[in-house]
């Protein structure tokens, strides 16, 4: 392992600490009052006295550093406090919520890799033809439109039209199959669950229900990533190398896999590396849109009634899952180009 | 260095921006006019939107309401012309907001170096490792509902980058003979910083604050579509649709007979961003004229 990879993974849990302390800052520009609400493991309305006993108990008087280091020891010990939105505990939650939101991430990441890297190609090989044309402006459209539009959108045509697609994660059928004990919840990512069941109802059911979410994602986030490809495969094309393979004999399609999609994938990774962030904030909405039960939707519930454990579990969770993707991308950066060092 | 007279040039020279700088001239047209266009409904506080009646079904466009209107009988044509000044409202002050923060504490950093460079600048990096719209959507709720509350989310995530630009640009000015020199006539570092660092790097500045408040609009919308944003029954685009999911997805009727909702506000939003959009793209052309198209 390269000495970059290491000092990353040495800096990311103090970029981690960073941003909970950023969150639990911005947490207490409420009163005490109504942090105390977070303290509570339990759906009742805290009387006056269990109020002020909760702030007595955890300092939340107490200055910014200290109530801190308490939460902070508190967190360590698994104790994320009870998040009154999904009525358990905010682990339980999260374990609960996460695997829908990683296999949504997941199935729109692929695609924006394999069809964004072949559209791309697609236009600069063929540059200023009406396929580069098309492909340009219909990504670039959809790049100025905002994901939640595009998934209001796809629901309005998909669902309220043609009725083929819904939202959710599966359908009340699935939900009956799921819950029978003959059907084992491995992982909790339903299209593993479904094939380590053998149950192909199951499997097709859930992947209908995850293309509408996955497309919205696909259709806002792709463009940046096809127009970096069509732009990186340009201008390697016209690099001296690329005249001596042609000047040799080589045949232009094995050109472009032999050297050509191996040279772009530096660019491409720093720009999916940017997109990242994009994609996890279109996550958020494109799960509200569609009912799926993710970190995202159930971040926005709590958000909407303000279930303070709740919000500040699902922050941690989507900062985390950014700052892990930053570091396979960097990962991935030192193995596509070994001479990459950063020193 | 171009003067900005001949960027303006250059960008109305350009068929692609030319559309852009059309469009959103348009926006500001509408923005400026909007108590002409649509009057003023509550004159207290114009931002809130016409009303009806209380039905709770949407309706069709109509003499009374142009585009329309949404259940509980918001007029969207009110609230477009409104909503646009809000969108303008909303994010030159997050724009201007944030680029007075970050050229402070990009000064602090760049200017002094050293200690303070390095803390303000791995806090910078924390808050932009938090995906913005997530921020923005514990601290909206935190602060509850209420436009300026919008608006402190929306500086509080947008800073760091402006900081981060400044801070560059200082860095690459600090460099120079002519801030040598001034340091070395003992020249006030407050003076240095206004008479030869601001006119310098404000330049690139101006350029990402412009482009920049497409992407505050988007985010002022998203928020307000999740119902963190604008309080209910304001003249705000995103609002508006998220009022349209229940309809458009009822099995019960035609969704279509209620695509109106969503359809117009998302025209104005998707123009709006689209504009900047064109801008944008000359911009980097102008700036980058070497980047292969």
């Amino acid at each position: 392992m390269s000495k970059f990879i290491k000092r990353k993974i040495i800096s990311i849990p103090i970029t981690f600490l960073g941003i909970t302390f950023i969150l639990f800052s911005a947490i207490n520009i409420l009163p005490p009052q109504t942090l105390a609400t977070a303290y509570s493991s339990s759906d009742k309305e805290l009387t006056n006295e269990e109020i002020s006993e909760i702030i007595k108990k955890y300092d939340l008087d107490s200055s910014i550093i200290k109530k801190y280091s308490n939460w902070l020891k508190r967190t360590f010990t698994g104790e994320l406090g009870y998040s009154q939105t999904a009525k358990m505990d905010v682990l339980k939650a999260v374990k609960t919520y996460i695997p829908a939101t990683i296999e949504l991430t997941v199935f729109s990441i692929i695609p924006i890799f394999l069809i964004g890297n072949f559209l791309g190609v697609l236009s600069a090989r063929r540059k200023g033809e009406l396929v580069d044309k098309i492909i340009s402006s219909v990504s670039s459209f959809f790049y100025s439109i905002p994901s939640f539009i595009i998934g209001i959108f796809l629901l309005l045509i998909f669902y309220g039209i043609l009725g083929i697609f819904e939202p959710g994660r599966y359908s009340a059928y699935t939900d009956i199959m799921i819950s029978s004990l003959s059907f084992k919840k491995y992982t909790g990512f339903m299209i593993i669950d479904s094939i380590l069941n053998a149950d192909i109802k199951v499997l097709m059911d859930c992947l209908k229900h995850l293309f509408l979410p996955a497309f919205s994602i696909f259709l806002g986030t792709s463009a940046v990533f096809i127009k970096i490809t069509r732009t990186s495969v340009i201008e390697e094309l016209n690099k001296d190398y690329v005249r001596t393979l042609r000047a040799k004999g080589l045949d232009e399609d094995y050109i472009m896999k032999k050297h050509i999609k191996k040279n772009i994938l530096i660019p491409q990774l720093t720009v999916g590396g940017l997109q990242l962030i994009r994609l996890l904030g279109g996550v958020v909405i494109t799960e509200t849109i569609f009912d799926w039960p993710g970190i995202g939707s159930w971040g926005v519930k709590c958000a909407l009634r303000l279930d303070i454990s709740g919000v500040m579990g699902f922050a941690i969770v989507v900062s985390a899952l950014f700052l892990i993707g930053n570091l396979i991308i960097d990962i991935l950066y030192s193995v596509v180009d070994p001479r990459i060092r950063y020193e | 260095m171009n003067s900005l007279k001949d960027i303006f040039k250059k960008l109305i020279s350009n068929k692609q921006s030319k559309i852009g700088v059309f469009i959103i001239s348009l926006y500001i047209l509408v923005g400026i006019f909007a108590p002409f266009i649509a009057g003023k409904y509550n004159p207290n506080d114009p931002y809130i939107s016409k009303q009806h009646s209380f039905s709770p079904i949407p309706q069709k466009p109509s003499l009374k309401a142009p585009f329309g209107t949404t259940q509980n009988q918001y007029d969207i044509f009110y609230s477009m012309v409104w909503g646009t000044r809000l969108a303008f409202k909303i994010s030159v002050t997050v724009v201007v907001i944030s680029a007075l923060i970050g050229i402070i504490i990009g000064w602090l950093s760049g200017y002094y170096g050293g200690l303070t460079d390095e803390l303000i600048m791995r806090f910078t990096d924390m808050i932009l490792s938090i995906p913005s719209l997530v921020l923005a959507m514990v601290i909206a709720s935190i602060l509850g509902p209420g436009m300026e509350k919008i608006v402190i989310a929306l500086a509080f995530v947008s800073w760091p980058s402006y900081a981060r630009l400044f801070r560059s640009e200082i860095l690459k000015i600090k460099s120079m003979d002519y801030i040598e020199y001034s340091r070395i006539i003992k020249a006030n570092s407050f003076w240095i910083l206004k008479k030869h660092i601001i006119p310098n790097a404000i330049y690139n500045l101006i350029i990402m604050a412009s482009l920049d408040i497409a992407n505050i609009v988007l985010m002022a919308s998203s928020l307000s579509f999740l119902g963190l944003g604008s309080p209910q029954g304001y003249a705000d685009w995103g609002q508006v649709i998220s009022m349209s999911r229940n309809w458009i997805i009822s099995s019960l009727s035609n969704p279509l007979e209620y695509a109106h909702i969503v359809i117009i506000p998302s025209a104005f939003i998707f123009f709006f961003v689209y504009g900047f959009n064109l801008i944008g793209d000359s911009f980097r052309d102008i700036f980058d004229p070497k980047q292969t198209r």
